[in-house]
């Protein structure tokens, strides 16, 4: 706390040195630009831009868990998807937008399949990592109780075991969907969000309301992340507690 | 009837593209309610022949019987402990217990029920809402015990489950199994390479010779228990099986 209260009068004081709001706006303007602009931020720009994120992620989720888990415990899914996955994978996701727009236009779709060619990978390459670790023992124990059918050792061994590994794919994927987010939005793929609108404040040399946003970035990008840690780890994964240390 | 029936068992293994034979000829009655241990070198085939029963291998040539039926594959109805601690991280201890049962499709409350008295058993009420972490290794092996007993098996198989334990823990685990093996009345099998455990636990020892391996020897134990572990009994006993384990080793 103290060294963010350092980090703002440092930042005032060489705004204030600077005098140039084009270069450095100063603390004090971007507070100005809040408070003109934070009913706008909140029911235009934060709600299209979590749309886009949620398209993304949510997606991304659905399509990585099951080729993820089936590519972890099946020999064939692995000997099958594994080469497409090793292609598609280094592809920039960014390198999508002009495909973005050509198959889906200027729409909310478009920035959501950006948004999920970021997040898609890492949850797939989590899930699978997760599954393909498994100890033997796992499996034959559960066998030996009883639970015979891959359906069920995926249910109740399989996945539990890998849902750490899951989650941390799932937060590495937010933290790049988050990043894929603004670039799509700010590319023109989108005509509004957080992202966009740093662009268009930029063209309109309107610096103070540039570094807002930016702001607003990070500050939901740190709150996103810590809901999640809080949900998943604290609650779902408190049997790892012990192991973590 | 016996309740187990190994006939003709061998077990062969590809090792560097060559065929190396690790089970031959293995040929065994097990009643019911019967103990029996088998020792012998390491690389005798024992932890094979104990999982060839379990349906996690499969034999090469010959086959099992429990019951008189053909064993396929893995069942719980033959209940098994592994060496390695394998109580699920993920879940609390009562939940371990309750696993078999959640397959097979019992009621919560009565799943709960059943798995409280076998961790009662065994020792660890206080536990119930644990996970696995928390326990000590002693503790862990109680709760897999449980977790196999409460699925009724005909037959519980031992794979050295003791083995990682210190002395003093090992011989407490020792006593309690016995406890445990005459409340429930089910058939053991118990695989271990300490001669002192065997003769403290077993109605019958198999001691089994190394590359291939074949049972060399079955010995009855009549003793009644609790074994006193230092008795001329015993360690009459004890000699004549060091004796036919030290020709096993100088000729592996």
């Amino acid at each position: 706390m103290v060294s963010l209260l350092g980090l703002i009068v440092v930042w005032q004081l060489a705004a204030m040195v600077i005098d140039d709001t084009l270069l450095l706006p100063s603390f004090v303007q971007v507070l100005a630009a809040l408070s003109n602009t934070w009913q706008e931020i909140l029911t235009e720009d934060l709600p299209i831009s979590l749309l886009h994120f949620g398209l993304g992620v949510g997606i991304g989720l659905l399509v990585a868990l099951p080729i993820g888990m089936s590519m972890g415990w099946f020999r064939t899914a692995d000997r099958l998807l594994d080469p497409i996955v090793e292609v598609v994978r280094p592809i920039p996701p960014l390198a999508w937008i002009p495909f973005a727009i050509v198959w889906f236009g200027l729409t909310n779709e478009a920035a959501g399949f950006i948004v999920f060619m970021g997040a898609v990978f890492p949850i797939l390459i989590n899930t699978y990592i997760g599954f393909r670790s498994l100890p033997r023992v796992y499996v034959e124990s559960a066998k030996v109780l009883g639970a015979t059918k891959d359906v069920d050792l995926i249910r109740y061994i399989a996945f539990p075991y890998a849902l750490p590994s899951i989650a941390g794919g799932i937060r590495i994927a937010m933290g790049i969907a988050w990043m894929c987010l603004v670039a799509a939005e700010m590319f023109g793929v989108s005509t509004s969000g957080l992202g966009y609108k740093i662009w268009s404040y930029y063209y309109l040399h309107k610096m103070d309301y540039v570094l807002l946003y930016m702001i607003v970035l990070g500050v939901l990008g740190l709150l996103l992340d810590r809901s999640f840690r809080y949900v998943v780890e604290e609650r779902m994964l408190r049997w790892r507690a012990g192991l973590m240390q | 009837m016996a309740l187990l029936e190994i006939k003709n068992v061998g077990k062969l293994f590809q090792v560097d593209g060559q065929d190396m034979e690790a089970l031959q000829d293995i040929n065994l009655s097990i009643r019911d309610h019967e103990f029996v241990c088998f020792i012998g070198p390491s690389g005798c085939g024992k932890t094979t022949l104990l999982r060839i029963i379990a349906g996690l291998d499969d034999p090469s040539s010959g086959s099992v019987y429990l019951d008189g039926d053909l064993i396929m594959g893995p069942g719980p109805e033959r209940g098994m402990v592994f060496q390695e601690y394998s109580l699920f991280p993920w879940r609390t201890v009562i939940d371990n217990i309750a696993f078999g049962l959640e397959l097979k499709g019992v009621n919560k409350k009565e799943r709960l029920e059943r798995s409280k008295q076998y961790l009662k058993m065994v020792g660890l009420e206080r536990f119930s809402d644990r996970y696995p972490h928390e326990l000590s290794g002693g503790m862990k092996q109680r709760v897999a015990i449980a977790r196999a007993l409460v699925n009724d098996p005909k037959a519980l198989l031992m794979d050295e489950p003791f083995g990682a334990l210190d002395a003093q823990t090992r011989n407490i685990m020792q006593s309690e199994l016995l406890r445990i093996w005459e409340e429930e009345r089910s058939t053991v099998v118990f695989v271990t390479h300490s001669v002192d455990e065997a003769i403290y636990l077993a109605d019958r020892i198999v001691i089994m010779s190394a590359r291939p391996g074949r049972i060399k020897d079955v010995i009855s134990i009549d003793i009644p228990r609790p074994r006193v572990r230092t008795s001329t009994e015993v360690n009459g006993i004890r000699d004549r099986i060091l004796a036919d384990l030290k020709s096993e080793i100088v000729t592996s």
